[in-house]
Order: structure tokens, then sequence, then C-alpha cells
């Protein structure tokens, strides 16, 4: 089969890459360019592990394909610090121990920076619910969601 | 959220809520896991794997697949060595070298669907998958057995012709599918019942539940042409990894060095070998690299989960709650081989509490399920949920608050077990008081909403560790240890280590050796690692402390034993030593050239006197009549720890261990249909707990030290998923008024029941 030459912008680098038609997207991202962040837990959508966002849209990378990636713009955990600085989230997941093993991790942050920026202001369930295509098996949910809580209440703080 | 009853305050950094060292590393997605470490020129492996529960292989054609362009190697079983019938330990279960290799690669027999029977490496990922399915197998299929009850009937498919009971007398002339049997006991049973006023007998079942760690199993295995392996595996214990691939493929210990990756999950289900070997040998036989990564069917199908089981327990009492008598009889699935954790089932099962008269069977069932691994206190949630539910039927009989009944018949300091070891100082008293005292026992549930409440115990574990602490020339020290960190181990680790030393948490830096760097360590598991290899770690820091202040005393010229170490600093002992000015550790590194050479220190131990661990739950819940859909409210999980080395991480496997036990008991169990094929291999249909499902999980944390452990450390990791079957289970007999015996309580089963029940009771 062919290959297809594909150009994106990958946390904020233009990245070309050339992909099987067939190949999911967190396959390249994984494979072809190394970026190893994004995990593979299910590959069916399942488990939330893969979560990107395509065009400022959390996707399950292994549901998309990666040709429709062309002339879009992708956002994976690798871009979610500036520099030497931990985003917030980070630093809070860190400083909340909402992270055990550290599967889940990038999937919870991609999702929770997604859920901030559409809702900075939620609830406790709004954040279970907004974090419910996750799985995490280790942490029981509790420090993940009081991290987000947090994240989203000192973000409010300093915006004021 | 941390109610640490401050054995911690007498600690500098023992207690305190520190970042974990490789906390930056996981949150940037920097965190090396099982499948992400490649190598130039890499081959992948993949696996064909059984479409049948039991069928005979009559013969298994490679030629097509091996004649695929791309493809560079092909095994089947004739691969591997055969082996002997020999037992050896595996984490907290056993294994058998004969079946174990039939279990990675099928011989004479397939036992179950995903069972695999060849394995191709080749040049990419597609190309080993249309390989697979060029490899034809001729198959006869045979009758297969997928339940426990079935399978202990005379007249059911057996798995081994040469399977015959253990532990019978005399021994049965036939084999069957019943492995083994177990009994222990104490006390006079027969006399016990004749002092009970109320007896409680039911039986219960539970279905097989898998470890749902998010990162399948993984690995990447580098053969060289002069013998040496190099191995990379996602593995709660590379030494594991390490003795399992020379015994099986015949390969010196020494000629493989296993490096671990990040592990991403594993509660007990990545203590075996499954890829491991086959990667080897196909990397042998192509002379490359090959990666193997399971897909998640493969995980469901064809990796450990727990057994599912019967358990029939029946209590005698007397009237004022005094528990006189206690029998339970259980009978565990062990999948396709030998070997479910039926020892910890009947040993846990009664360990809560001093009951005079005890006596407990237990039997281990081979079927045509993948064989069974460890589960987090494996066997225990399956007997406590028999117990911990006749208990609660028992508090209700006698109208008893259900702790002050578990209260009365409390374990405690000098209490003897069934199974044999009388208990030092433990801590269940204090946790069932916690509860007690706890705001959320003392709020009545909210109008609609019941409440149960449920114990568990278990035992922990030490075992072999080995610890190497190295001080660097700056002052830094780096703290070598060899179990691979699953849930923050590091964190408590180089806890542990300052707070010995007396230097700043930060100035320790915490590694994870492969096998080749450290001496042996036994398993991530068995909530081990914090007890047995934060001692070993404790131990190489005063080997260290013991070298700097011999350097200290050659500086001032004066005899070592002069000389004491306190905040991180050599000083004189007394005033009669001499006046020196302290010599700080970096001072001491600055001149370590001059004093003798490099400082550093060892240790090596079997950690014994592992204290056991008692946990309590309590969850307020709502079944919704219509839907059969339970609601959680609140949920409070308290346990004693010992020491909490890290409170953060003790809350947090407290909390994810609760919520594991929560799926077990509402969702989770492996659904086979009449082919004897699982029909549920994926996380949509194998329904685990997401965050939408629950509350915020409540972890009171109970601290009486282990008096065996310098720092009172017991390990956690395992007690918060024996309760919460049985306290789910209760709080929902409570709500519906409908006593539920089997598990999950999933929204169809609990409708079924309510239904049922509800034209009797509109004719009441
Ligand atoms: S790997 Fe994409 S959702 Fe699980
Ligand atoms: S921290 Fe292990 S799966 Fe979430």
């Amino acid at each position: 089969m062919a290959k297809m030459h594909i150009s994106t912008t990958i946390n904020g680098e233009p990245t070309e890459f050339l992909c099987d038609p067939s190949q999911s997207l967190l396959d390249v991202l994984r494979d072809n360019l190394g970026l190893t962040g994004s995990k593979e837990g299910c590959g069916s959508g399942d488990c939330g592990a893969c979560s990107i966002t395509l065009d400022d849209r959390l996707v399950c990378s292994c549901l998309v394909l990666a040709p429709e990636a062309e002339g879009k713009k992708i956002e994976t955990v690798e871009g979610i610090a500036q520099g030497d600085q931990l985003h917030p989230l980070q630093k809070k997941f860190v400083e909340f121990a909402a992270l055990q093993c550290g599967i889940c991790t990038p999937g919870f942050l991609i999702a929770s920076k997604a859920l901030l920026a559409k809702n900075p202001n939620p609830t406790e369930t709004e954040v279970r619910f907004g974090l419910a295509g996750n799985l995490c098996r280790c942490t029981g949910y509790d420090k993940i969601i009081r991290a987000v809580m947090e994240v989203a209440a000192e973000m409010r703080g300093a915006a004021r | 959220m941390s109610t640490g009853q401050g054995n911690s305050g007498k600690y500098k950094w023992i207690g305190t809520r520190v970042d974990r060292p490789d906390g930056a590393d996981k949150v940037t997605g920097r965190a090396r896991f099982g499948a992400d470490f490649n190598m130039p020129g890499q081959l992948i492996g993949r696996v064909l794997r059984s479409p049948h529960a039991h069928a005979l292989i009559k013969s298994i054609d490679t030629s097509a697949a091996e004649k695929l362009a791309g493809v560079k190697a092909v095994i089947t079983a004739q691969d591997l060595p055969e082996q002997p019938n020999v037992i050896v330990p595996a984490g907290e279960m056993q294994v058998n070298l004969r079946d174990i290799t039939r279990n990675i690669l099928a011989r004479e027999k397939v036992l179950f669907e995903g069972h695999p029977i060849a394995a191709v490496a080749a040049t990419s990922d597609a190309i080993a998958r249309q390989a697979v399915e060029l490899i034809k197998v001729e198959y006869e299929v045979l009758p297969h057995v997928i339940d426990v009850a079935e399978a202990m009937k005379p007249d059911a498919p057996v798995l081994h012709d040469h399977l015959i009971t253990e532990g019978v007398k005399p021994p049965p002339t036939k084999a069957s599918n019943i492995a083994k049997r177990m009994d222990n006991a104490k006390g006079d049973i027969e006399a016990g019942w004749k002092q009970a006023e109320v007896t409680i007998e039911r039986e219960y079942t539970t279905q097989a539940v898998h470890q749902g760690y998010i990162e399948p199993h993984a690995c990447l295995a580098s053969a060289a042409e002069d013998g040496q392996v190099q191995l990379w595996s996602t593995t709660q214990g590379h030494f594991q990894v390490r003795g399992f691939v020379s015994r099986l493929l015949g390969i010196e210990t020494s000629q493989i060095r296993v490096t671990p990756s990040e592990i991403g999950g594993g509660f007990g289900g990545k203590t075996v070998v499954y890829l491991e070997p086959i990667a080897v040998r196909l990397s042998q036989k192509s002379g490359k690299p090959v990666k193997m990564v399971m897909t998640r069917e493969e995980v469901f199908r064809a990796s450990g989960p727990a057994p599912g089981g019967t358990v029939r327990v029946k209590l005698g009492a007397r009237k004022d709650g005094t528990i006189v008598a206690a029998e339970c009889e259980i009978a565990l699935q062990a999948g396709a081989f030998p070997g479910s954790p039926l020892g910890p089932a009947c040993w846990t099962s009664f360990a809560c509490y001093d009951i005079p008269n005890i006596k407990v069977v237990g039997f281990d069932v081979v079927s045509n399920r993948p064989k069974v691994a460890a589960y987090r206190a494996p066997g225990a949630p399956i007997s406590a949920w028999g117990v911990e539910s006749t208990l609660d039927i028992l508090a209700q009989e006698l109208g008893m608050d259900p702790i002050e009944l578990r209260l009365k018949n409390a374990a405690k300091k000098g209490t003897k077990t069934s199974y044999g070891p009388t208990f030092d100082t433990i801590g269940f008293v204090e946790t069932l008081e916690a509860i007690k005292n706890s705001a959320h026992y003392k709020t009545p549930p909210k109008p609609g909403y019941a409440r149960g409440v449920a114990a568990g115990f278990w035992f922990n574990v030490g075992a072999d560790s080995s610890a190497a602490a190295h001080v660097a020339e700056d002052g830094t020290v780096t703290v070598i240890s060899g179990n691979p960190d699953i849930g923050g181990s590091r964190a408590s680790l180089a806890l542990m280590a300052a707070e010995e030393l007396g230097v700043d948490y930060e100035k320790v830096r915490p590694v994870i050796a492969d096998t080749s760097s450290i001496g042996f360590n036994f398993v991530t598991g068995g909530s081990r690692v914090t007890f047995a290899t934060g001692l070993a770690v404790v131990n190489s820091v005063r080997d260290m402390i013991r070298e700097l202040k011999v350097r200290a005393a050659k500086t001032w010229g004066v005899d070592p034993d002069a000389v004491v170490w306190e905040d991180g600093m050599a000083k004189p002992a007394g005033s009669n030593v001499g006046e020196f000015e302290p010599l700080s550790l970096a001072q001491l590194a600055a001149t370590a050239g001059k004093t003798g050479g490099p400082i550093n220190g060892h240790a090596q131990l079997n950690a014994q006197g592992a204290g056991p661990g008692f946990g309590v739950h309590v969850v307020d819940l709502k079944v919704d009549r219509d839907t059969g859909c339970v609601h959680i409210d609140r949920y409070t999980a308290a346990q004693d720890v010992g020491t909490a080395i890290h409170p953060s991480y003790v809350e947090g496997q407290i909390q994810g261990g609760a919520v594991q036990g929560i799926g077990w008991a509402l969702n989770e169990e492996y659904i086979y249909n009449a082919k004897g094929r699982l029909d549920n291999a994926g996380f949509l249909d194998y329904r685990m707990p997401v965050a939408s499902d629950l509350p915020m999980i409540d972890a009171l944390v109970v601290e009486v030290p282990n008096p065996h452990h310098p720092y009172g450390v017991r390990g956690v990791g395992e007690v918060p998923i024996v309760p919460p079957l049985a306290a789910v289970g209760n709080a929902v007999a409570r709500s519906i008024n409908i006593r539920m015996t089997d598990l999950p309580l999933s929204p169809p089963r609990l409708s079924a029941a309510i239904d049922a029940a509800t034209p009797k009771m509109a004719a009441e």
C-alpha cells in the first residue's frame, strides 16, 4: 500500500509524516514520531489512555486514522509543559499524588485540560462526568478529582 | 482527608507528603513504560491463540507462515524444553514448571480459549498478524467445563489425565479436576456448635475478575550470538522474569539481564511470565531484537485473572454476640492449571476474629479458563465476601450493631489463628474504633440510602531484598534497590533513607536497578516493598553511616566508636573524645579520596516479621428499584498501616483498592458463552468503575506500628480490596431487604432479584 504524506502541527511544531492509510494516529505518534507519552490501554476507545486534542477537540487517538490529522493541530502530553515549567495540572497531579503507576496520567492530563478549557468552574460531578472516559485502576479517582478541582480554583483565582 | 494518628509526628521526613522523585517524568510523558521501548532493527512478535476452550492439538503446520516475506522466525512448544513437574514460588502464588511451559505455549492440548499455540516474529506488526493467520492447526475439539461446581462433578470433562487430588487420604485412584483439598482447624468444632444459641449458614459465589491494569503486558528481548540476553519488561519482579526465562529456556541466569520498565499497574497480575520466554526464543531464532505487546483482548483472554469461587459459611454464636464456632468451605477456580490462591483464601477467612472453634476446608479446581494469577490479597476477598456477609446476617439476627459485633469478637495481640501463628501487636480493634468514631458512622445514612460495613485482613509479606547506598562527592545520595515502583515506592524508600541519614529528602535519589546491577529482590507484591525493601534501604544507609563514622574518626584521629551520627553529621560521642566541629555528609564526601576512597553501604536480607494489616469499610448506597443500578453516596475505609511513610500514597492505595473491590462487588465478571468463549474481553463490556460511578473515598489511616520494623511499617496495598465486596453486599441487603449471595450485584441481577421478590412482598 502506498504511504500517505500528512502535514500537521504537533505541540506547536509543524510536523510531516508518512503513514499507511489504515494506521491509527496513536500508532503514528508512538511508532513513527517517537511521542510515546500517549499510551495504548485498549485500542478501542474505552480507556482514554491515548487521549489527545485534535483542533482543540478531545479525542481517543486510537480511534483516529492518521490521515485525518491532515492540516490539523494536535496536542499531546509532551506539549503541556512550557519549557521547564510544568503546567498547573501537572504540578497539582504530582503534589496531590493523583497518580500511582502513572500509565493513565497522560490521558487524564489532556482530558482535564480540555475539560477546564470548556468549563473553568466545574462542580465535582461535572469533573467526574468530564473524566468518565478515562480509566484509572490505581487511584480510585479521589486524588485526581481533587487535583483537577484545585487547579480550576487556582486558575480562576489567577484570572481574577 | 488524612487522619494519621501522629506516630509520624516524631519524624522529620517520614509522614510528610513530599513530591515523588519520578513525578515530573510521569506527568510529562517521559517515563518509559513497557511498550515504550524500541530497538533499531526490532521485529514484532505475535501469538496464535486457541479458538477452542478445550481441544487436542492434532498437528500444527507453520510452513505457509514461514514462507511469508518479512517473517523471520516461527516457534511452537517444540522450541521450549520440556520441564519437570516441580513447583516453584511466583510472587504470592506457586507455579508448576511443567504447567507454566504449557501455559506459555500449548503442547498436547489447548485448555482455554486464548491459549497460545505458536508465535511469529516479523518485520512489521501487519506481517506478523498475517503470518499468525497462515498457521494451520488441526484440533480435535473436546467437551469443556467452565464452572467450578460443574468441574467438581464426577462426570465432568477432565482437563488433565494425571491430576490426582492432593490432600485426600487415601489418595483417589482416578484423575479429576480437583487438584487439591486443604484443611485447617482450631479447637473442637462439634463442641462449638453445641454452645451456639444462634446458627447461620449460607452459600455464596463470586465470578472471575481481572486486575484490569491499564498497561497491557509488553516486553522487548534481544539475544546476542554469544548467548547473552537483554530483556526489557513490564513486570512486578524482574528477578522473577530472569529466573523464569533462565529455567524455561535453559539459559544461565547470569547471561540474562532484565531491565524493568515503568509499570502501568499490576496488582499481582504481572508476577507471572507470558511473553518473555517467547520473545527471547524468537530473538534467538531470528538473530534480531523482538518486541511483543498484548492487545487488551489478549490481556483478558490469556493473562491471569483472579478466580471466582463458591464459599459456604456457617457461624454459631451466643445471644450476646460471642462467636463460638465457625466453619467455611471454599472452592476456587484455578483456571486451566492447578494453583489458585486457595491457601490465603482459607487462612484469611476468620483471621479477623478470635473464635475458639474453627474448621476450614478448601478445594483447588481446574476448568477451561485462563490460569489464574495473584490479584491484590489473592483469595482473601472471596472468603471475606462469605464470612463478612454471614456476620452481617448474624448482627441483624441478634439486633446488634455490626461494628459492635466485630469489636466483641475482634482478634488482638495473643489471638491464635486457625492456620497457626499467634498475632503480635495488631491494630484491628483500633481500626474498628476509627470507623465507629468516624463522622461517617456517626451520621445516619441519607433518606433512601442504606449502610453496610465489613472488615478484611491480609498477612503482608517480607522476603528477599537487596539495597545499596552511595554518597557522591557533593554529599548527595543515591539509593539503589530492585523493586519496580508500581505505586510510589520510590518516594517511601527515599523518605526512609533521608530520615535515617538525617539529610534532606531532595538530596536522596532512589534508583531501581536491573538484575545485573543489584542483588536479588523478590517481586513487588505482597505489600512488601516499603516493609522489606525499605528495611534493606535503611540497613544499607546504616552500613554507609558506619563507614562515614570511620572516616570522621580518621579525620579527627579518634576511635570510630567515639563518633556518633546525628542530624546528617558526624559528631564526637561525648566531651572526653575531644573538641571537634561536626562533619557533615557533604564535608565527609568531599574528603573521601583522602580518607579511604568511595563511601558506600550495602544490605541484603530476608525480611521477617511482616505486620498483618486490617481494614474496615463502611458504605452508604441506594439501589434504583427500576434499573437495579447501585448509587454509592459515601464510602469510608479505615486501615491499620503501621506507619504511613508517605500518607498520600497510603491513602491512594486504600482508595484504589476500595474502588477495585467496589467494581468486583457491582459489575466486574468474566462472562462465558456456551462454547466456552469469553464474551466480554474488552473494557466496554468488562465494566470497571469510572469516575462518575463513585464518590470521594475517605481513607482513615490508623497507625499501630509494626514492632518488627524500625519505622513501624506494615504494608498497605492489599488489605483495602478485601472488605468492599461484603460491605457493598451488606448495604444492598439492608437497602432492598434481599440478601444477594452471588456477585456481581450488577443491574440485571439486582433487578431480577427485586422483580422476583416484588409479587411476594405485595402478597404479604
Ligand atoms: S487506547 Fe485509546 S481509548 Fe484506550
Ligand atoms: S495511576 Fe495507575 S492507572 Fe491511573
